[in-house]
């Protein structure tokens, strides 16, 4: 049977790991190749690597902290931020990466989904989506930039012209809950999991163990990702999986 | 001792090199059906549009790798480059595979999503000289949306919507549907198994 995934994140701001709280408030937690590492050894099921100030600054990933993360990882490495071209995402490869995820250059051009994904198979092509709710409603837009900058898309939307763009794989932040451990927005990732067909991977909100519960079975996710409760040891992943197991969510364990 | 790691043009081989180097395995990545003809082993990743495939018939690539099938010499296709050693896949039924297996590589039942994406269970058969020392199931990392049906000659199945072909082996030839060097310490350990053939 095919698992769910649970994913360790790494924001990267200048070569070291951070997580902040509602995109803002940055703490230092870590050297990102040791951290990958340790993710992985503790049963991540994947490694996704943001370099969260990179659209912003309007400058390259950090190509030899990829490369040194990437080259002890055995699992999948998903690398994201400032990746605007095609040759921007080739160096990523190049330098180690399985996937790359895009969000603000997408959404400038969207034909950049389709040239990555024709050079580089869909399944390398993640298109991230950063989503805030309009309030009182079950309508979410998408937000580029780091969170800073209103699309006006509507976030359902662009995901499925994105799938159809090519894009491999969905990976759905709520802004509304990222970084406050309340747990996923479990209808806005709903709403998107069932209207496409492609995975998506929550993410925004873990807080604990309940929380995938929910986002697995109520969210209808393929993959939740994570930053904060495993960096500061609130939870291990292999504790996670076991809890997971327990509630009866098919994970790899042991891995 | 060389293992030719196959590039036409498609996709990204660094995993799968620096798998090797990990493994203390020299190997190259190389478009020359030449370097190919002279390897002692050789592997053919793969992700993507089958169609891509057609490179190799193209480049003089296929008959390298051929010849040295039939010379006895290993050779391992991973993912797409597994699909390539059946006869066709329906993804492109107009770019001919190999057609070391019999019969077609067909995309999933409606009643799945696909691709078919992340860590599912393989159950292997003790016959298998890749599998050797490995456990009897264990989850590995897939993404694809074709898949090639239980034969003969099927090492590993996994199952989505319905059961499917993971690993394929006879004599020196060998498919591998998901990625060995993406799938953690019993991946690598398979790629050494490979190595030591």
């Amino acid at each position: 049977m095919l698992t769910k995934r649970i994913i360790a994140c790494l924001d990267v701001d200048a070569g070291r790991v951070v997580k902040g709280v509602k995109f803002a408030n940055l703490r230092d937690a870590g050297d990102p190749a040791e951290m990958a590492q340790a993710h992985s050894a503790a049963g991540a099921d994947e490694i996704v690597m943001l370099d969260i100030s990179a659209a912003h600054q309007q400058r390259a990933t950090l190509l030899d902290t990829v490369r040194r993360a990437a080259r002890q990882l055995f699992i999948p490495f998903t690398v994201g931020g400032g990746i605007r071209t095609l040759s921007d995402a080739a160096a990523v490869f190049s330098a180690g990466a399985d996937k790359i995820s895009i969000n603000s250059a997408a959404l400038a051009d969207s034909s950049l989904i389709t040239q990555i994904a024709e050079r580089f198979g869909s399944q390398a092509v993640v298109v991230a989506i950063d989503a805030k709710r309009t309030d009182g409603t079950a309508r979410w837009q998408a937000f580029t930039h780091g969170g800073r900058t209103a699309s006006g898309r509507d976030a359902v939307q662009w995901a499925l012209e994105a799938e159809s763009r090519g894009a491999g794989e969905i990976l759905l932040t709520s802004m509304d809950r990222d970084g406050t451990a309340i747990g996923f927005d479990c209808e806005l990732t709903r709403t998107i999991a069932t209207a496409v067909r492609i995975p998506v991977i929550a993410s925004g909100g873990a807080g604990g163990a309940q929380h995938f519960v929910d986002v697995f079975q109520q969210g209808q996710a393929d993959a939740a990702l994570a930053a904060s409760i495993f960096h500061y040891g609130y939870s291990r992943v292999s504790e996670l999986k076991q809890e997971l197991g327990l509630h009866g969510i098919p994970v790899r364990w042991p891995c | 001792m060389t293992i030719a790691i196959v590039d036409y043009g498609a996709g990204n081989l660094v995993s799968v090199k620096k798998a090797f180097d990990w493994l203390g395995q020299e190997s190259v990545i190389t478009s020359d059906p030449a370097q190919v003809a002279t390897a002692q082993k050789i592997v053919l990743p793969g992700v993507g549009h089958f169609a891509s495939t057609a490179a190799l018939t193209q480049s003089g690539l296929r008959d390298a790798i051929s010849h040295a099938i039939q010379n006895g010499v290993p050779f391992l296709g991973i993912c797409v480059g597994m699909q390539w050693m059946f006869e066709r896949s329906q993804e492109s039924p107009e770019t001919p595979g190999l057609g070391l297996f019999r019969g077609q590589c067909e995309h999933f039942s409606a009643e799945v999503k696909a691709p078919h994406v992340g860590w599912n269970q393989l159950e292997v058969a003790s016959t298998s000289r890749l599998f050797r020392d490995l456990p009897a199931w264990f989850f590995v990392y897939f993404t694809h949306s074709y898949r090639a049906s239980i034969g003969e000659e099927t090492t590993a199945r996994s199952d989505y919507g319905g059961a499917f072909s993971a690993a394929v082996e006879r004599d020196n030839v060998f498919g591998l549907q998901f990625h060995p060097e993406k799938s953690g310490e019993l991946g690598l350990k398979l790629l050494g198994n490979f190595c030591a053939l």
